[in-house]
């Protein structure tokens, strides 16, 4: 059941996009195209959940047996970015043309605050080990969620008439606004 | 106190080596056979990483040329010795260098064409357009509210500010295009290189009314097409217009043009 709770928390109601703001640049970045936007998420959501396991890992068997939690920020960050290198080769054998489509944005994971915040937000609610996994894999689909959404909405408006002065991101930022509003409407479910 | 010290580095830096190693691993593992004339096109490209090319930086480019998608002439800093390699290295032709430079075709600077009002606006062609077409009279004729200065990222266009002339600077024009996209009223166009008799001027109104807005326009007599011995020169519209690849830059056009439009630099 805490499990559940966990799963529908972190996908819908405190969705990482929409709602806790984390991870805008690839939102918007690689959200032009529904199929880069579930290689994006797809990517994301392996690197989260690893991430979510091996900072689990590195808080509690090292950071905290030998009091050095103070350095959580940059040993957290230094397990996300071997990942995020270790996905951008894996992604680079299975698939040449996702790696282009992805572009730069993949070294960009690297720095995504959506990853660290995970991992940070596990540490903080006090999560066991499985709970992290689920949370880390639930944020993640969160994110993709979102992404795919905004992606699908932002396809259809390349044949919308849209007034010159929006066209491109203002129009991109409105539509991300209204989509934040609607999953604003979850708040309070739990 | 020396626990305090040592204990963070010897754990981060510990799990740097760990993770580092399994990089390094997965690096040997999941490695993708690259084309070795890929790296070795990209060694002989110029590096800058412009996008001149239209490709996504050098990488981008010597994929694309190996590929044969197109060839490594198209490259705007490319020079010929590196083309040479480039073609040792595919044992095909790398295709000529077509250098370019922009020319700003419009010779009606300060007194010698009319304007139509006292134009106070904003200091931009683009802004000046909206005002009624801009305010010269001609509508082909250089406003001379450097838009295309601006535009240029290699600082290579002037403006002379006692005549108001806008020129180029051929030494660091690179012939890369951006100012012939803002100019709002279209009059620079990019020529070969080494080419130097130009007609500056794009009015295609008829002899009178041409020299009535412009004392340096090109009236549309034809005399320098009858000069011209290569016959490089053709009128089209009421206008002078040189065929590069049979001008020879004699200049004999420039000394028999009356109105003066047509210039050697």
């Amino acid at each position: 059941m805490n499990l559940i709770l966990i799963v529908v928390g972190a996908v819908l109601i405190n969705n990482f996009v929409l709602v806790k703001f984390l991870g805008i640049c690839p939102f918007l970045g690689v959200s032009k195209k529904v199929e880069t936007a579930i290689g994006m998420g797809a990517a994301v959501i392996f690197v989260m959940t690893l991430a979510s396991a091996i900072t689990y890992v590195v808080q509690y068997a090292i950071l905290e047996k030998f009091n050095i939690a103070y350095l959580q920020t940059i040993a957290f960050i230094l397990v996300i970015a071997a990942l995020v290198q270790f996905v951008e080769l894996v992604i680079k054998k299975i698939s040449p043309s996702l790696y282009q489509a992805l572009g730069v944005y993949l070294p960009l994971i690297t720095t995504n605050c959506a990853v660290l915040g995970a991992a940070i937000i596990n540490i903080q609610n006090e999560y066991n080990f499985i709970e992290s996994i689920v949370f880390g894999a639930a944020a993640a689909a969160g994110f993709t969620l979102a992404i795919v959404l905004f992606a699908a909405i932002r396809e259809r408006m390349e044949y919308s008439p849209i007034p010159k002065a929006l066209q491109g991101f203002p129009i991109a930022l409105i539509t991300a606004s209204l989509m934040s509003i609607a999953f604003m409407g979850f708040s309070g479910m739990i | 106190m020396f626990a305090n010290i040592v204990s963070p580095i010897v754990w981060l830096g510990g799990m740097g080596l760990i993770f580092g190693g399994l990089l390094a691993y997965a690096a040997k593992k999941f490695e993708v056979a690259q084309d070795p004339k890929i790296i070795e096109v990209r060694a002989a490209l110029p590096g800058a990483n412009c996008g001149g090319c239209g490709y996504a930086g050098c990488d981008d480019l010597a994929a694309a040329v190996v590929r044969g998608e197109v060839k490594a002439n198209v490259c705007p800093s490319m020079s010929l010795e590196r083309l040479a390699v480039v073609s040792d290295i595919l044992g095909t032709d790398a295709g000529n260098i077509n250098r370019q430079k922009a020319v700003i075709m419009c010779g009606g600077v300060g007194e010698k064409s009319k304007r139509k009002f006292h134009y106070q606006g904003i200091r931009d062609c683009r802004e000046a357009m909206i005002a009624m077409q801009g305010d010269k009279v001609c509508e082909f004729g250089c406003m001379g509210y450097g838009t295309c200065k601006k535009a240029c990222v290699f600082d290579a266009i002037q403006i002379d500010h006692e005549t108001g002339r806008v020129y180029v600077d051929e030494s660091k024009c690179t012939g890369c295009g951006a100012c012939e996209k803002v100019c709002p009223k279209q009059i620079i166009k990019r020529v070969p290189i080494d080419s130097r008799v130009h007609v500056f001027c794009k009015s295609n109104r008829k002899g009178k009314e041409a020299r009535d807005v412009c004392t340096a326009a090109c009236i549309g007599c034809g005399l320098c097409v009858k000069e011209c011995k290569f016959g490089a020169i053709a009128m089209v519209d009421n206008l002078a217009v040189i065929d590069f690849e049979k001008c020879v830059n004699c200049g004999a056009c420039v000394k028999k043009c009356p109105a003066g439009a047509i210039h050697l630099d």
